[in-house]
């Protein structure tokens, strides 16, 4: 270990020091999406900016260009004392595993994907929660009794978001239908609004009343056609209701931003422990938002629904199949 | 290519340095413009890539994917045929080596795997690269718009086989299970005694592409194949007059330059990452082509060239690390500028070039 700290101090010291994060400073280390993707990295970062708005305290960020820089990035910024190292996305699991075990005297924590190692904190999420309430509003909200889903790129994570809002929409009535499509199979499916709102006018024609985005930035479109149509989308990830008011349904919000919260202000107040944090409706991983902008679409009768189907999530009552658990959706 | 004109020593060292020269210029216009130190960035860029052990072991090992995706560019050129999709090509590849590690890894140490994933990884690569050439030779469609189609239909085909087929249940990134150490080549510092990267991925596949430079100098320049190819490139027409068949000149090009790209996957999928997941060749194959063309499609050349485009990929992360105002976009601009003096604007030195050596050669009796 100590030929690699002396390279890497003797770097830092080559590049001069003001870039060097301070003894203790928080760090995150954002997915190849990049920092201002519109949804997962952008709620990271979001998190830390209110760390620091809240506390003062500044912290460092990190876009890795592609995952053979995660390893380095977090290794570097271990070298350098940083604490705790957060790194977002499933992709760079393996980096974390290898330097949490070079640095054991450093926090990691990755979002989204479960790492073992006794100075690593991992939290997922229950997508599938959060979709399911989606699911259940959809099929409230809609008249034709078709509902739509456009989705980014076909891998596993969106899948499970898919089945989770089939299972809420069947909740509601078992004869409802539900159009999906998945945009592309590279990364640039999340990035093609063009593509994405082709998509939604297509299920927009089939009857499709109310769709729901789990595409990024592709979703941006998705949401477009929506309005332009008169019929109504959801939002996921961040709050979308205000982009096309009277038009969003509501949004379906994965709380990445409190993950990365919490992680910070634990290791501020020295209560930070590794370990597994899985994050649902209950632990105010998921929610959904309603606010000024779609008040009026969202009905008494729909809110209790939906709360109702969160509470029994909550306790158990209700449980919503995991598609990546087994690859398979039961509807 | 018309070289001949120039000296050898400018047409494949001053000519590509100066290129080289003037993209750094103008980079460093630009990070100027964003309020950071250029002189900086250079040595930070430099000693990132080359100053350390660690950073030198990154930058080989970008460096062997850049050699075999360069390499397969360039074996195509010869023929006059434009591969540009090594991108699709890789990635088959890795499904080819995946395969084998799969089958073998529980069972045999690396150095048996490794013939099989070799196979695996150029068997793949080829079949890859087969249709398009087929249908060039019989139908006359153009390689550069098949093959880029391809690297599409690759990437449908992959999503659909590690997404549904080969990944493990229960996991958010589509990715097999992780090979045994059967389905892992040693790195470098445990080959070559001596060597000491750190913990830097470089490995044995560092040594196979440079196996494969010798082997293609040796197809290309000193094998009857070679002639017909570097013949049918120069002019089809004459190579057909000459009795030489295109079809079967341009397919068994093709089949080489994918086999070539395919092997791309041998360094990432077996030396390093140690699974096959989505996404993994992530521009390899594409900047294969810049890489062809820095290098003057010959071996030696793409070695140079490939370490360049590896320090600055390595030296890029570095950079972006030490000075957070130089973001990994500006990284992006930086390289692209690369790619535009010494791919695009090839030529743009070469006329000035020409009249000073012109000049200096008139005076001495001019030779051959």
């Amino acid at each position: 270990m100590t030929p690699i700290l002396k390279t890497v101090a003797i770097l830092a010291l080559a590049a001069g020091l003001a870039a060097t994060p301070a003894a203790g400073e928080p760090v995150l280390v954002y997915s190849v999406g990049g920092k201002f993707d519109g949804s997962f990295n952008e709620a990271a970062f979001r998190g830390a900016e209110r760390f620091a708005a809240d506390t003062g305290e500044p912290y460092r960020d990190f876009e890795i260009a592609r995952d053979a820089d995660s390893l380095q990035a977090l290794r570097g910024f271990a070298a350098r004392g940083a604490e705790p190292v957060v790194a977002i996305g499933f992709n760079q699991a393996a980096a974390v595993a290898a330097a949490a075990k070079d640095y054991p005297q450093t926090n990691f924590s990755i979002i989204d994907m479960v790492v073992e190692a006794p100075n690593v904190r991992s939290v997922v999420f229950r997508e599938h929660e959060g979709s399911y309430i989606a699911g259940l509003l959809a099929a409230m909200a809609s008249k034709t009794g078709t509902i739509g889903f456009v989705g980014g790129m076909d891998i596993p994570i969106i899948r499970r978001f898919l089945c989770g809002y089939r299972q809420g929409a069947a909740s509601v009535s078992p004869d409802i239908r539900v159009l999906f499509n998945m945009t592309g199979d590279t990364p640039a499916a999340f990035a093609d609004p063009a593509r994405g709102a082709e998509l939604a006018r297509g299920q927009i024609k089939r009857g499709a009343d109310v769709i729901i985005q789990a595409a990024g930035g592709t979703g941006i479109g998705v949401l477009q056609a929506v309005a332009d149509a008169g019929v109504l989308g959801i939002g996921t990830d961040s709050n979308q209701n205000g982009l096309h008011p009277g038009h969003i349904l509501t949004s379906i919000r994965k709380r990445v931003d409190v993950a990365v919260y919490r992680n910070f202000a634990d290791t501020q107040a020295g209560t930070w422990s590794a370990g597994l944090e899985v994050l649902g409706l209950a632990e105010g991983g998921m929610d959904w938002v309603i606010d000024d902008n779609n008040r009026a679409l969202v009905t008494a009768q729909m809110e209790a629904a939906a709360g109702e189907a969160a509470a029994r999530i909550a306790d158990g009552t209700i449980t919503v199949h995991d598609a990546v658990s087994d690859g398979e959706c039961p509807l | 290519m018309t070289a001949g004109q120039l000296p050898r020593w400018v047409d494949y060292g001053l000519m590509p340095a100066l290129n080289v020269a003037a993209a750094f210029l103008v980079s460093g216009l630009v990070v100027l413009l964003i309020g950071e130190n250029p002189v900086e960035a250079v040595k930070v860029l430099v000693w990132g890539s080359l100053g350390w052990n660690e950073g030198i072991g990154f930058t080989l090992f970008y460096a062997t994917n850049f050699i075999f995706t360069g390499l397969a560019v360039a074996i195509a050129f010869h023929a006059g045929l434009f591969n540009i999709g090594g991108e699709g090509q890789a990635y088959l590849g890795g499904l080819g080596v995946a395969l084998a590690c799969l089958a073998l890894d529980r069972y045999v140490p690396w150095w048996v795997t490794l013939p099989f994933a070799v196979a695996g990884a150029a068997a793949f690569g080829a079949a890859w690269a087969f249709i398009p050439a087929i249908l060039q030779a019989k139908r006359g469609s153009h390689v550069v718009i098949t093959t880029i189609m391809f690297n599409f239909i690759a990437a449908s085909l992959m999503v659909y086989l590690l997404v549904n087929l080969l990944s493990k249940r229960g996991s958010m990134q589509p990715e097999t299970r992780t090979f045994e150490s059967g389905g892992r080549l040693p790195l470098l510092q445990d080959v070559l005694p001596g060597t000491n990267f750190g913990s830097a991925p470089v490995n044995f596949s560092f040594l196979l592409a440079l196996a494969a430079c010798l082997l293609v100098w040796v197809i290309v320049w000193r094998t009857r194949l070679g002639y017909e190819i570097r013949t049918f490139g120069a002019n089809p027409v004459a190579a057909v007059y000459a009795g030489i068949s295109p079809l079967r000149i341009t397919v068994v090009t093709m089949l080489m330059s994918g086999g070539l790209a395919g092997m791309m996957a041998i360094n990432e999928i077996m030396g390093s990452q140690h699974r096959l997941l989505i996404e993994f060749v992530s521009g390899y194959g594409f900047v294969g082509i810049a890489v062809a063309l820095m290098g003057r499609a010959h071996p030696v050349g793409i070695v140079f060239a490939a370490i360049l485009f590896g320090m600055l990929y390595q030296g890029g992360a570095e950079l972006a690390f030490e000075m957070p105002a130089i973001t990994r976009d500006m990284i992006v601009v930086i390289q692209g500028l690369v790619i535009l003096f010494a791919g695009a604007l090839e030529h743009m030195f070469r006329p000035a070039l020409l009249r000073i050596f012109g000049v200096l050669a008139a005076r001495p009796a001019p030779a051959a």
